[in-house]
Order: structure tokens, then sequence, then C-alpha cells
């Protein structure tokens, strides 16, 4: 009973100060000190290096505003919506184009070159189709997740297993009942990762046109903090966009099990 | 024979018939009036404007203006990527626990900064390199990585059988063994140091074919900025076409 109790323990307790971990506390340590260093040594232009204390009084002041978080909401409002046209589009797209060989060699390869094309110079005729408000930024947000979640839903279709599509094929499924019971099931890791890669393409575009035009939003803020030369301030948005961003991403990969399929 | 030929070549023509009839579509709903000429263009207007466009705003100018941007940023991505992955590949321990950061960052949202970059260096071709740089530079570091611990052991082992020194496993064995790898990376560096120099370009208005979409927006010029929005997707797609080639050269060659 004993020796099993031991055994317990010496799997469940990690040790929490390994070797790596103390690489990162020594790099990160050494990053905010060479700052430190940099913002006191005169070298450079005290606005364009705060000290760590002014950038940390910065980083407070912006959590505890509420203007923050309402520029936070109009942004994540864009980038949901953006998100779930594009994603939606991009997964019928994708199920269309996966389904059918001839339509794949026909339409795939637009995609395919398409999708690593910068979507921001598309930014002047999403003005022109929807204004200068929350539209275009939602068009951005769309057109740019379109292009990775329908290629990652293409691809994904052709790898399901063929067992299960004869199943289908053999219980006489109707093309609806196939894409509900069978394919998307099949698929939900590219999908997932489809989204997961939208999400971040999203984000970029909605937030880049947010710096373009816009008079609310994260992206807004980013460039109201640069016009007005509030270098401490601009960084504390950047810090906190960075966190939130890879955040998301994690979120989204760890929901979607992504975690596990690198693990196996 | 003949009919197995037009087989081949029936998705890319309905493809291509697809585009065209969109397009043919778009101009007579234009033209019947049940699409406003002043948001978007006649598609005929479009193509007339390519020669304009080419001629009075000096596009070759611009073009070579942002490939020389692309080059520099290319460059600086293939030294530093290549550089810090064999670096993190040398020192697991610095691996270990600088992996997952690189992997975060190729997920953040790197390009935002640009206004931090504009204070750093100014409105210059400088900012739109250094951005297009550490925008690509996750993915070339991630793939050195994985390339130089792929490689397969029964090649080591005759490295060590040959006894070779440390400097000649790593440039007899190692290095050839990951370059193809380390390409996939310098590839996928390029094309997001081209979205971001091309991004860049639009947002300060400054530089080459993104400044050029950006000041024909200015000025209303609705077919031009249509044009030049192709030309410049047409530019991305021929160098993603090209890099792709590139690749595929030199998996098969190794």
């Amino acid at each position: 009973m004993a020796d099993i109790g031991r055994l317990t323990r010496a799997r469940g307790a990690a040790p929490w100060l390994t070797p790596v971990t103390l690489v990162r506390a020594v790099i990160v340590l050494s990053v905010l000190v060479i700052w430190q260093l940099m913002a006191v040594s005169g070298w450079f232009y005290g606005d364009v290096v705060p000290s760590l204390r002014i950038v940390t009084v910065a980083l407070v002041n912006l959590l505890s505003g509420g203007d923050f978080y309402w520029n936070l909401w109009a942004t994540l409002q864009e980038v949901v919506v953006g998100l779930a046209i594009g994603g939606l589009s991009g997964i019928v797209a994708g199920l269309v184009v996966g389904a059918n060989k001839f339509l794949a060699k026909a339409f795939e390869p637009y995609l395919y070159y398409l999708g690593p094309t910068p979507k921001i110079i598309f930014f002047p005729i999403m003005i022109m189709w929807f204004g200068t408000g929350y539209g275009s930024k939602i068009a951005m947000g769309a057109v740019s997740c379109f292009f990775p979640i329908a290629l990652n839903v293409a691809a994904g279709m052709r790898q399901i297993d063929q067992v299960l599509i004869r199943v289908g094929q053999s219980f006489r499924a109707n093309p609806w009942q196939m894409a509900l019971k069978i394919y998307l099931p099949a698929m939900r890791h590219p999908i997932i990762n489809g989204l997961r890669l939208g999400l971040g393409v999203a984000l970029i575009g909605t937030l880049l046109a947010e710096t373009k035009i816009s008079n609310r939003g994260i992206g807004f803020m980013v460039i109201d903090a640069y016009t007005k030369f509030d270098m401490p301030r601009m960084y504390a948005i950047l810090i906190v966009l960075f966190v939130l961003a890879i955040g998301a991403n994690a979120l989204v990969a760890r929901l979607g099990g992504l975690d596990d399929i690198k693990q196996k | 024979m003949a009919s197995a030929g037009a087989r081949r070549f029936l998705p890319t023509f309905v493809g291509l018939s697809s585009i065209v009839l969109i397009l043919a579509a778009v101009e007579i709903l234009i033209r019947g009036g049940l699409i406003n000429r002043f948001i978007v263009p006649l598609p005929s207007d479009v193509a007339k404007s390519f020669g304009r466009v080419i001629v009075e705003e000096d596009i070759f100018h611009r073009f070579l203006l942002t490939g020389w941007e692309c080059l520099a940023a290319g460059v600086l991505l293939t030294v530093f990527g290549v550089a810090i992955g064999v670096l993190l590949h040398q020192v697991p321990l610095f691996r270990r626990a600088c992996e997952t950061w690189v992997a975060a960052m190729a997920s953040a949202p790197l390009v935002l900064a640009y206004p931090l970059f504009l204070v750093l260096f100014g409105r210059s071709a400088l900012t739109i390199i250094m951005l297009a740089f550490i925008a690509g530079l996750a993915p070339v570091i991630l793939k050195t990585i994985e390339g130089l611990s792929t490689t397969r052991r029964v090649l080591l082992n005759v490295g060590r059988s040959f006894k070779l020194t440390p400097a000649q496993q790593f440039w007899k064995i190692y290095f050839p063994s990951a370059l193809p790898t380390i390409f996939v990376g310098i590839r996928l560096g390029l094309i997001f140091a081209l979205i971001n120099v091309v991004g860049v370009e639009f947002l300060i208005n400054f530089g080459g074919l993104g400044h050029l979409i950006n000041e024909l927006a200015e000025r209303y010029d609705l077919a031009g900025t249509y044009a030049a929005i192709c030309f410049v997707v047409l530019v991305s797609v021929v160098f993603f076409m090209a890099t792709e080639r590139a690749e595929r050269w030199l998996t098969s060659a190794a």
C-alpha cells in the first residue's frame, strides 16, 4: 500500500522547477533586464523605449479602463461574424470541391493559388461595397478565412475512409444525410484545423482593416496610440493582443482535439 | 486519343469558362443598371485600364521595389531563421524551452505591430523589410529544426563509422539531409514575407505594388484599382507557383 502511494506520488508530482522552466525564466528575465537597461541608458528616446514601470502602468490602465473592453467587443463581433460567414462558405465550398473530382480539378487550383495572396489589398473594394463601418471589416475577415477553411475541408474530404462512405451509400443516404451523418463527423479535425487557421487570418484581416479606416476596435486603438505617439499604451495593447491571439489559437486547437492528434 | 486529351483538359476549360461567364454576367448586370458602375467597374474597363496602369503608373519600377523588399526580407529570414533553427537543434534544452514560443509567434498577428515599426524605423523600406522578416521567421526556424531532427539514423551511423568531426557531421550529413525541409520553411517564409510586404506597403502608403493600389483607390480610379489588384494577385500566384516548382525540384533531387 505504502509502495503504491510512493509510486503515485513519484509519477503525479512533477517538479515545477525543471531545467526547461529555468531556461525560460532566464530568457524572460534577460529580455526584461536588457529592455530596462535600454530604457535608462539614454541611447534611445524615452518615448520609444519606455521603462518597464511605465509599460506596466500603461498595461494596468488599459486593462482597468472600460475603453479597451468596448473596443475588444467591437473587434470580437467583427471577427466572429466574419469567421461565421467565411467559415460556412468555406466549408460548403470545400465539401463541394472535395466530393467531386471533376469540380476539384476545375476549381481547386483557384482556391489553392489565391489562398496565399495578401488579402488586405482587397480592402479598397470592401470599402466601396460595404462602406467604412462594420461591414467592410466583417467582409475582410470573411475573405481572409474562406481560403484556408475551404482548402482544409476539401483535403479532409478526400481523406475520409471509403468504408464509411460505402456504409452511407448502402443505407441509401441522400446527399444531405451523407453530409450530416458521414462527411462532417468524419472531418471534425480538418474542419477544426481549418477554423484555427481561419481564425488567425480573419483576426489579422479585421485588425489591419481597423487600422486603415475605423473609429472602433483594437486595430483602431493601436493606430490611435500611434497618431498620439502614446508608445507605452501601444506596447500595452500589442502585448495584450498577442497574448489573446496566441491563447485563442491554442484554445481552438485544444477544443478540437488537435493536441491529441499531434501527441499520437 | 483525342477524346482522352479533351477529357484531360475539360476541367481546366470548365474552370476558365466559369470565370469568363461570371465576368460576362457582371458586365451585363452593370450595363443593365442592376449593379452600380460607381461601385463595381465594367470588367471590360478593368481590362482596358491594364495598359494604362502599366505605362502611366510605372508598374515595372514598383514591381522591382516590391521584389527588392521581398528579396531583402528573404535573405534576412534565411540567414537568421536557419541559424536560429540550427542553434535550437544543437542545444536540446534551448529547443525544448523555445520551440513552443516560436510556434506561438507564428500564430500572433505580428503585422499589427507596423505602427511600432514606423516609430522605430520611420516610413521607409526598412520598416517593410523588418516586418516581413519577423513575420516569415517562425516557419523557417520550425522547418529547420524539423529537417535536422528527421535526419535518418543510418546516415548518422555512417558518419560516426567514418569518425567525422561534429562540424563534418553537420555539413556532410545533417545539412544536406535537412535541405529539402529547410527549403519548405524558406518557401513558407517567403510567402509570408510577400504577403506582409504588399500589405504593409498598402497600409503605410509607401513602396511598390501595395502603395499603387492605395494610391489608385484614393484617387477613386475604380478600374485602375481593380486592375492593380488583379496585377498583384497575378504576381503572388506566379511567385507561389515558382517557389512551389523550385521546392519540387529540390525534393526530387534530394
